[in-house]
């Protein structure tokens, strides 16, 4: 199963580098809005996918292999730590802030959305 | 070349992901110990590794959008600070929140301070040489 669950880190890796490099390409913002995007739509499939597993519709195999294996590996933590003392070290204070917060309260929300839409 | 790396990595740090969190035992307090401390190393890690490895490279790719941001999650930490909340610990999932952000920003400076002490030795070391 570990196997498994590593391979389906591939995808989600592949997925947020490719979707990642999309986004910069396409906006000339300092703001980091790559990891932004991929950070929440990862937390609402993983809110998705909880609810789900909750009711018993999903298998425990595909919460590990989806959950564990795909989303997590797609979203990142590590990223946007990174990426927000970057903006602090070039001196962007506030949109480090706004990063912060708004990347921590509406991935909350997101994974609430989701487990909303399906439990 | 440089998609093998990133996968390789991305393979290793889901692993490394999945083990680590079974490793932890469930606090009883209800605090998602095990994501925390994944996390918290992850930032560490990739403050300083980040810093070191400006040029993009495979390796850069590997290590860090790879095994590191594979290791880390942040869907996760959504999902549990969601969960904290629905079981009605808002207390407990706020603190959760913020210690994982604060932490994690703190955590990813310190590796960012580190990295940037060793290139000044090396500046200075350079200096001297010459």
């Amino acid at each position: 199963m570990t196997v498994w669950i590593g391979l389906c880190g591939i995808v989600g890796a592949l997925m947020r580098f490719f979707l990642g490099k999309i986004i910069a390409d396409n906006s000339k913002n300092t703001f980091p809005l790559g990891t932004f995007v991929i950070n929440l739509t990862g937390s609402l499939i993983l809110g998705v996918l909880y609810a789900l597993h909750q009711k018993g519709s999903i298998s425990g195999d595909v919460w590990l292999l989806v959950g564990v294996g795909f989303c997590g590996a797609y979203t990142t933590f590590s990223t946007f730590g990174f990426e927000t003392v970057q903006l602090v070290e070039k001196g962007m204070r506030k949109a480090a802030l706004f990063y912060v917060l708004l990347s921590a309260v509406l991935g909350v929300c997101f994974a609430w959305i989701g487990f909303l839409l399906c439990v | 070349m440089n998609l093998l790396f990133l996968s390789v990595g991305a393979f290793l740090g889901t692993i490394a992901r999945y083990e680590a969190g079974q490793l932890v035992p469930p606090a009883e307090s209800g605090f998602p110990l095990g994501t925390w401390l994944i996390n918290m190393a992850g930032c560490l890690f990739l403050g300083w590794f980040f810093t070191r490895w400006k040029a993009p490279s495979a390796i850069r790719l590997g290590i860090g959008t790879g095994f590191t941001g594979a290791f880390t999650t942040f869907s996760t930490f959504s999902v549990e600070t969601m969960q904290l909340i629905d079981a009605g610990q808002a207390g407990m999932a706020l603190l959760y929140a913020a210690a994982s952000v604060v932490g994690g920003i703190l955590f990813a400076a310190v590796g960012f301070w580190i990295a940037v002490q060793q290139d000044k030795g090396k500046a200075r070391e350079g200096g001297h040489k010459r």
